[in-house]
């Protein structure tokens, strides 16, 4: 009996294939922005993964040259021979391939993609034939220099050898960039200071910081995947809903010719399911064309921003197809659950009522204001309340989920209040029959709504954040130009060149501690101007920076408060003496801790740190003259002299890529949403027929009904897009002091952007418009025989 | 002392490499191969001989803290090359791998190093004396060498005294291994007098004790149907001492050498040493024969030796089973046990 009741089920989308296709269409568009976005992060993440497996990134302390300059082989043997379990790396950029060298035998075990136990590698890595592992990618750019092997497991652009043929073939016969320090080590060590004074330890952590801060990225990718999808959710609840309830007849009779419930809901399912692998499928499909014309952005993206190296190119990956099947099913199941469980519901001899879904829908309006008020509530309440991510995250959709549900109570209680308000005869028509058509079309407004409101919350965030950045660029990089010295020598040659051509030469000394257990860098600052203006204090005393020229004062960075819980008035032990916090200034992207204190209390504690940078304070017009006197008077190479402009513009440059990403997924959940409505419209069209014939009838024409269904449509999503503005807000809000705060340690502060909303708005408008000309052009168009045959079938 | 080749070449984890010797095989001409008649050439002998294909300073000591309580230290330096030659830098084909370990009645504390040759992490030199891997090494004079080595959970710092003169094996040093005609050089300083400290997890402990140095290089690995071997090296209470070893296969095959308290050393044919497992216990997943009766009648020796510490596995790269023995039966005293092949 199943392929009979099937078949019949299936007749419904032969007469509708509309339908059909905005069930199938809704669903794909869903999941093709989830997998998109989830193929997108998932290649990142193996990027990182492999590039830590690499070269152990996060994963081993390492010893680097204070100097940044590779040193001598020996100091490796030496240390070794101190007693010191550590392993040579040199690397360098050859034919445009990051080289590594590693030595095999001294490597930590999980280093390296060999290790010890496979001897054919280690054979042929020490047999000195030049054996190269790399990237697939890296491989032609290395051809011609020895046996190259691709390999998977190394990270994307590089490539691996032994150490004695990388030195080799960077030209640095007998020098090494880093030691890796083995996390085992033996029992007796003398200190590192006492062997190799030029280099210093490097805590395992910061290389893992890079993960932390791409998290703040993907968040914000997966954030927007899982609202695409919550939007193309609606759109395939609606599409569902209104299937359901027009076979509601052929159900009655299946039902009445003998087909048991369950058996008919059973078969019903498995039509879904069909349906949900299909457009599943086509999701997942169109998910990875997404996914990997936005990958080469998102790549660049992250390599500017943290130095994280993603490929460029998508690899095919098992996991999305299951994972976006999954998702599309699941959520199919989500969106027909109520339908079903109607149908299970429903009288066997239940009458099929073409206006059954509004009827519903009005009675079910009440209960949903309440949900929605409740839901609203608790959003509320979490917002004075979350701490955690999971809790901001709650809060979230607590919020969405009750604006979204509040929307068609709000639209229609301003559509009353407007109706009741009207004079005129046509126009008290025009708001009355609004209100008849939005339960139908609330759906695919709500969808609406949430994609205006990610796309305000998101791109607040993002604008917020890259004012933030720079402004926190200025307060940071205030001097004109910065130059980096050697020695002692080359700081002399320098002060001698520059005195009377620029306003004040800042040194920039730091060091290395440990403050309240973080890992901090202590500033030694001098008390200058160009602090004082510049830098942007979150909290402060009455005087911070005269309390920090007097010696008594610090200033910490924000990431360092919130780890610690110390704020200004609480004191902390810098080498072992005591200061008081002055200031909490902002420090974005800085995954370590930071201490300002005076140049002299800092020369005074570490009198071993030397400055070996400093920035000059000049008019921007004198830079570039300064620089060539500078590079012709001294032995400083132009290498070691950045303009400020420069690392700006950079800076700047690299951000921006970041707006290619979230605007393009901006344009893309607008479609969704503009899709939504004019599904939901066609849909409704010709049903609506019975309604607009007495208008017809009374005499307006066809173009003016026409007209006035894309007027009100438009009015209705300008009327969503006004609440849809709040929300969007929220939505920025909630990301920015909460979500952001519980993962990176650092709030921004949020800023508003009107002309932005204003070119939302108007493209929102316009999906909505282009939505609903076609609906319109098509009423405009009806035949006067069809609206005629409304009278003489008159029910 | 052949079994170490053996250990080596068949069971360096490193199976490429052991391909590489036999593609290269037996008789490769390109590296040097030991010569009867040769005479030592101390101190020189004493460093690496980057010619040969393989060799090994191999200490074992047996040592004794002021409570009475038994101690054993291994250090051992193995030599490799992959090639023949010693170019300087990473090129060179000397590659060199340390054991140390540390035994107490109910510890074993075991690291392994390895290094490249050619840059200074590693190496052996006879004149100044110093044989290193890492901050481990035996260095000073040969007669009175300071040997060293840490691991994560213990260090050892002794100093060796000679009191006895160094012992040429086989045929003044050169040690027929086969039938075949393979051979070695070997000597060996049995008799060193040991003092120093060792570090462990719950503090430091002064010991004294005696100590026994192996050497031996060669090129030539052995024919490899022998499973694993058992290997023995016992310093009696009258001064004299026995290092013996079988050779597990089809056959057993048996070698030793007899070394009277004044250095004198009588080599004993196939079959005059009689090595009978006791006792197994449970080591590593595997039963390994920790008590063993050791007797060569025809010098009256009927001893059994049980071992300090049941558990001295060593869990390197190449494991295997090395420990302190107390020595009883007719004569009493100390030594060491080697044992390979034993699997779970």
């Amino acid at each position: 009996m199943i392929w009979p009741v099937l078949t019949a089920l299936l007749s419904h989308w032969r007469r509708y294939p509309l339908q059909l296709f905005t069930l199938t269409v809704g669903l794909a568009l869903a999941t093709a922005l989830w997998s998109g976005v989830q193929a997108i992060n998932a290649e990142a993440r193996a990027s990182y993964d492999i590039a830590a497996s690499t070269l152990g990134e996060g994963q081993f302390d390492r010893l680097v040259p204070r100097d940044g300059q590779p040193f001598d082989q020996t100091v490796f043997v030496d240390l070794r021979r101190a007693g010191w379990r550590v392993s040579p790396v040199v690397q360098g950029d050859l034919n445009g391939i990051r080289l590594i060298g590693i030595e095999p035998l001294t490597a930590p075990g999980a280093l390296l993609p060999i290790n010890a136990a496979n001897s054919a590698d280690l054979t042929a890595f020490l047999a000195g034939n030049g054996l190269i592992r790399a990237a697939p990618d890296a491989v032609a750019a290395l051809s011609g220099l020895g046996q190259v092997i691709a390999d998977d497991a190394i990270a994307p652009g590089t490539a691996i050898t032994d150490i004695g043929v990388a030195q080799g073939l960077l030209g640095k016969a007998g020098l090494v960039d880093l030691l890796i320090v083995d996390p085992v080590q033996p029992m007796h060590q003398p200190s590192v200071s006492e062997f190799a004074p030029e280099l210093s330890i490097q805590a395992a952590r910061s290389g893992a910081e890079v993960g932390r801060l791409t998290d703040s990225f993907h968040l914000n990718l997966t954030a927007f995947g899982l609202l695409s999808f919550v939007v193309g959710l609606f759109i395939v609840h609606g599409a569902i809903a209104l299937a359901f309830e027009q076979r509601r007849a052929m159900v009655r009779t299946l039902r009445a010719l003998g087909v048991p419930l369950r058996l008919l809901v059973g078969v019903m399912v498995l039509e879904l399911l069909g349906l949900a692998l299909v457009s599943g499928a086509i999701g997942t499909a169109m998910g990875y064309l997404i996914a990997s014309l936005l990958l080469p952005d998102v790549a660049a993206t992250l390599r500017g921003l943290y130095g994280a190296d993603v490929a460029n190119g998508l690899q095919f990956r098992p996991v999305w197809w299951v994972s976006g099947m999954a998702i599309a099913v699941c959520g199919t199941m989500i969106a027909a659950a109520g339908a079903l469980w109607r149908i299970g519901k429903m009288p066997i001899l239940s009458g099929a009522q073409p206006r059954a879904l509004a009827l519903t829908g009005r009675r079910n309006g009440q209960v949903q204001g309440w949900v929605a008020l409740a839901l609203l509530a608790v959003g509320c309440v979490l917002a004075a309340t979350a701490a955690g991510l999971v809790s901001g995250f709650v809060m979230l959709a607590a919020l969405l989920l009750g604006a979204a549900l509040a929307l068609p109570v709000l639209l229609a209680w301003v559509l009353g209040l407007l109706q009741a308000s009207s004079r005129d005869v046509v126009a008290q028509w025009f708001w009355a029959d609004a209100r008849q058509q939005l339960p139908a079309l609330s759906l695919a407004l709500m969808a609406l709504m949430l994609a205006m409101a990610a796309n305000v919350g998101v791109s607040t965030m993002v604008s917020s954040f890259r004012l933030t950045f720079v402004g926190f660029l200025d307060q940071r990089l205030a001097s004109e130009l910065y130059i980096a010295v050697d020695d002692q020598q080359q700081a002399d040659q320098l002060f001698g060149v520059v005195s009377g051509h620029v306003d004040a030469v800042l040194p920039i000394q730091s060091a290395r501690e440990a403050i309240a257990g973080v890992p901090t860098e202590i500033y030694g600052n001098r008390d200058h101007a160009t602090y004082r203006d510049n830098w942007l204090l979150l909290q402060s005393g009455p005087a911070p920076w005269d309390a920090v020229a007097g010696g008594s004062g610090v200033l910490i960075n924000e990431q360092l408060a919130r780890r610690s819980n110390i704020w200004v008035g609480d004191q902390i032990l810098v080498a072992g003496e005591a200061f008081e916090i002055q200031g909490v200034y902002g420090d974005y992207g800085n995954p370590l801790g930071q201490a300002v204190i005076d140049e002299h209390r800092f020369a005074a504690l570490f009198p071993d740190e030397l400055p070996r940078r400093f920035g000059l304070r000049l008019d921007p017009e004198k830079v570039g003259p300064l620089r060539e006197r500078i590079g012709q008077a001294t032995s400083i190479p132009q290498a070691n002299m950045i303009n400020q402009a420069g690392i700006k513009a950079a800076s700047l440059a690299v951000f921006d890529r970041t707006f290619t990403v979230t605007s393009a997924l901006n344009v893309l959940t607008l479609t969704v949403a503009g899709f939504a409505i004019l599904m939901s419209l066609l849909t409704l069209s010709a049903m609506r027929v019975p309604q607009l014939a007495p208008a017809w009838a009374m005499g307006l024409t066809r173009a003016q009904l026409g007209r006035l269904e894309l007027l009100r449509t438009c009015f209705l999503a300008v009327l969503t897009g006004v609440f849809a503005l709040p929300l969007g807000l929220a939505l920025a809000w909630a990301l920015l002091a909460i979500v952001n705060v519980a993962a990176f340690g650092w709030r921004l502060p949020m800023f508003l952007f009107p002309v932005d909303y204003a070119v939302l708005g108007g493209l929102a408008l316009l999906a909505a418009f282009l939505a609903a000309l076609w609906p319109a052009v098509r009423l405009a168009r009806t035949p006067p025989s069809a609206l005629l045959q409304v009278f003489s079938n008159e029910r | 002392m052949n079994v170490r080749f053996v250990f080596l070449l068949l069971l360096w984890p490193l199976a490429g490499w052991a391909q590489g010797f036999a593609g290269l095989g037996a008789s490769d001409p390109s590296f040097a191969r030991p010569q009867r008649g040769y005479e030592f050439q101390f101190p020189r002998d004493h460093g690496a001989h980057p010619d040969y294909r393989i060799e090994w300073w191999y200490v074992t000591a047996n040592l004794t803290g002021p409570d009475g309580t038994a101690y054993g230290v291994q250090w051992t330096l193995f030599r490799t090359a992959l090639g023949t030659g010693d170019a300087v830098g990473w090129a060179t084909p000397q590659v060199w791998m340390g054991h140390a370990a540390l035994t107490t009645p109910d510890a074993h504390h075991v690291e392994e190093r390895l290094a490249r040759g050619g840059i200074g992490q590693a190496g052996a030199q006879g004149n100044p004396y110093a044989v290193w891997i890492d901050e481990w090494e035996m260095a000073g004079s040969f007669d009175a060498p300071r040997l060293r080595a840490s691991g994560v959970d213990f260090a050892y710092d002794l100093a060796l005294s000679a009191k006895g003169p160094i012992v040429r094996h086989g045929d003044n040093g050169y040690s027929v291994k086969s039938a075949v005609g393979q051979a070695s050089h070997y000597y060996s300083q049995p008799f060193y007098e040991v003092a120093g400290r060792l570090m462990l997890p719950m503090g430091e402990v002064a010991v004294t004790g005696q100590a026994w140095l192996d050497r031996e290089w060669s090129s030539q690995p052995l024919a490899a149907d022998q499973s694993g071997w058992d290997w023995v090296s016992l310093s009696f209470d009258d001064g004299s001492k026995l290092m013996g070893f079988q050779l597990r296969g089809a056959e057993v095959f048996t070698s030793a050498t007899l070394i009277r308290p004044d250095g004198q050393a009588i080599p004993l044919a196939n079959g005059d040493l009689s090595l009978q497992p006791l006792e197994l216990a449970h080591v590593a997943d595997r039963n390994v024969p920790v008590t063993w009766s050791v007797r060569v009648p025809d010098h009256g020796i009927d001893v059994s030796i049980v071992a300090l510490n049941a558990d001295a596995w060593m869990g390197t790269s190449v494991p295997y089973w090395e420990g302190p023995v107390q020595v009883r039966g007719s004569h009493s005293g100390v030594g060491y046990l080697e044992m390979t092949g034993y699997t779970p």
